[in-house]
């Protein structure tokens, strides 16, 4: 598939770059900045942007905004933002607004995991929504003065914690080793328990977990 | 302002002989006998300032500063300087001197001193010399020197005894004239001398500017330190992953296998350690998405339930920020270490430009600022905010943290 990726460190752009041709993509282009990615990506539509959170010349989240403002564009190229900050508002902010395409939020620590993170791509550009473990773990971990998470079995709260980073209801059977209709069984039981919106389909699932976990 | 004088007179209040064997009429001779000495120096000063008059003006700053040291002979405050840092360079020096009321009130004293001030001294001491010498009247005659006084001659033994009898009274009544003169020469040089209360406000200002500057180098700091993690370090050790990643998919299984696994797994727990340092430095998602989105996060990470509060429409300057942001997070620390809470609220509010943040637990209470390094040290930082920080917290809670910060129209 053919990807653009933006970085403002160049070793680790190039280094990403080698890695991501090693599974057959096709780099179309890499960059430095936030302007330059978004000129890329309209030049190049590709299917899946790349971008890091932090870049020149402010170097706060222009990466983040650049990602958002090509959410906003027709058609919308699918976006996966590595970051440095497991603070669960950039994933919030990069979720809240809907989209067809699929959207990731991982850490950059994940690239270390190779296999893992090729298949994070693989399922951003499939149009999934995949969120870091780690963020979701903050959610889960957060203390609560009345905590309904209290009311879910522990077996839930693994399940949840799952959707909560996008996986799909087959992909947790096989992590858990349970049954499909196990799974649904376990998400039809949060979803009773935590008063959410019933399931529809991947993104929507995730924003309504996040949305609940958030607040 | 008059503070030594009055030390002196509230020694001459006491009883006679309490004064007079006291310590301070030879503090109040020794002042007056420096001033006659600097008064001589000044005339003499004054004489060669005839070749270059605009030097005059200039001979205030020394005996000024002079001045100042020898006050404390009758009065232990010292008696600061009343001149600003002048501005660079020997030009500027200049025009800072010759702008300032304290320079023209120096000279003033030294021509007082050089002209009325001696003239008053000498005299006073000649007095004081006069009937030192009436008093030793029975030691001339005794060693036959006849001893003339006016048309007064003490030649007989009896006539000594008797001038020593007036002198000693005499001599003591000198001594406190000396000391009123002193007294109330120290207090007219402490008038000139000393800064107004205008010159001692500007000082206040000058001081709170320079903290506030250090305040932002600190934080401007500790945002280059930030910024160096993340550009080198972290970056280094994202693609050390990387390749140790890559480097596990080619040698397939076996003993090196597990090894690049272990390596893997430091390399993520260096990462993850790194990322806590380069947070505590400084939160970059503060400086990103703004307060309310940074409290959020540390609320996520406290141990306890916290319930935020904190409507915010627009962001704060980011020194407004950064101190409500180190104010609840130490805030959250006390509260879980200290109070044991078990539920804290942090709410905030801005009113006419003021931000207004409170952080109330349900611990234990009795937290004392004075005593904990950190509250004292968040009361320092909002001070320099030109903010006000309280602590309410009774034995037995609730604790209630509350800063008020003037966020300015930037």
């Amino acid at each position: 598939m053919k990807i653009v990726l933006a970085d403002d460190a160049v070793l680790l752009r190039e280094g990403l770059a080698s890695l991501l041709e090693r599974f057959g993509h096709t780099v179309a282009a890499a960059v430095g900045d936030a302007e330059a990615l978004l000129d890329a990506a309209r030049e190049h539509r590709p299917d899946l942007v790349i971008t890091d959170v932090r870049m020149p010349p402010t170097h706060t989240d222009e990466g983040l905004r650049a990602a958002l403002t090509l959410r906003e564009d027709d058609p919308q190229p699918a976006v996966l933002v590595l970051s440095q900050y497991t603070a669960t508002a950039y994933a919030a902010e990069l979720l809240a607004p809907a989209g067809r395409a699929g959207v990731g939020y991982l850490l950059k620590d994940r690239v270390g995991d190779i296999t893992e993170f090729a298949d994070a791509v693989a399922r951003v550009a499939a149009g999934e929504t995949v969120i870091d473990p780690d963020v979701v773990r903050q959610l889960l971990t957060r203390q609560r003065a009345a905590d309904p998470l209290a009311r879910l079995t522990p077996r839930e709260r693994e399940v949840l914690g799952l959707m909560a980073e996008g996986r799909s209801n087959a992909w947790i059977a096989r992590a858990l080793h349970i049954g499909d209709a196990a799974v649904a069984k376990h998400i039809g039981n949060i979803f009773a328990k935590l008063d959410l919106p019933g399931p529809d389909d991947g993104h929507r699932r995730v924003l309504a977990v996040l949305k609940y976990l958030r607040t | 302002m008059v503070g030594a004088v009055s030390g002196v007179w509230q020694a001459m209040a006491r009883a006679p002989h309490r004064f007079l064997l006291s310590g301070w009429p030879l503090r109040c001779l020794l002042y007056l006998l420096g001033s006659v000495a600097v008064a001589v120096g000044l005339l003499m000063a004054l004489i060669a300032g005839i070749l270059f008059p605009p030097a005059v003006v200039f001979l205030g700053l020394p005996v000024g500063a002079l001045e100042r040291r020898r006050l404390r002979i009758l009065d232990r405050v010292p008696v600061p300087s009343p001149h600003p840092v002048p501005k660079p360079g020997l030009g500027g020096w200049f025009r800072s001197r010759l702008g300032e009321g304290a320079t023209w009130r120096e000279l003033i004293y030294v021509l007082a001193l050089a002209s009325v001030l001696l003239l008053v001294d000498l005299v006073s001491l000649g007095l004081l010399v006069d009937c030192l010498i009436v008093a030793a009247a029975p030691v001339f005659v005794q060693v036959g020197v006849p001893f003339q006084f006016g048309d007064l001659v003490v030649d007989t033994r009896g006539e000594a005894l008797a001038a020593t009898a007036f002198a000693v009274p005499a001599t003591a009544v000198g001594l406190y004239a000396l000391s009123a003169v002193a007294a109330t020469q120290a207090a007219f040089a402490r008038w000139l001398l000393a800064p107004r209360d205008a010159e001692l406000n500007r000082r206040v200002e000058e001081l709170s500017q320079s903290q506030k500057r250090l305040v932002d180098a600190f934080e401007a700091e500790r945002r280059r330190i930030e910024r160096d993690l993340h550009d080198g370090a972290q970056q280094h050790l994202v693609l050390l992953a990387m390749t140790l990643g890559l480097a596990r998919l080619e040698v397939g299984d076996g003993k090196a296998a597990h090894l690049l696994e272990d390596a893997q797994r430091q390399a993520r727990q260096a990462l993850a350690s790194i990322r806590e340092l380069i947070h505590g430095i400084h939160p970059q998602v503060l400086t990103d998405l703004g307060l309310p989105a940074a409290v959020g996060e540390l609320a996520e990470r406290c141990q306890v339930p916290v319930v935020i509060d904190l409507p915010l429409d627009r962001r704060l300057p980011a020194a407004v920020e950064t101190t409500a942001y180190f104010v609840v997070c130490e805030a959250l620390t006390n509260a879980v270490r200290h109070a044991g809470a078990a539920r804290i609220t942090v709410s905030g509010r801005i009113t006419r430009y003021v931000l207004t943040l409170t952080v109330t637990d349900d611990g234990r209470g009795g937290a004392d600022p004075a005593t904990g390094t950190g509250l004292r040290g968040l009361a320092d930082r909002t001070a320099v905010m030109d903010g006000t920080f309280t602590v309410t917290s009774p034995a037995g809670g609730p604790t209630t943290l509350r800063v008020d910060l003037p966020c300015g129209l930037t």
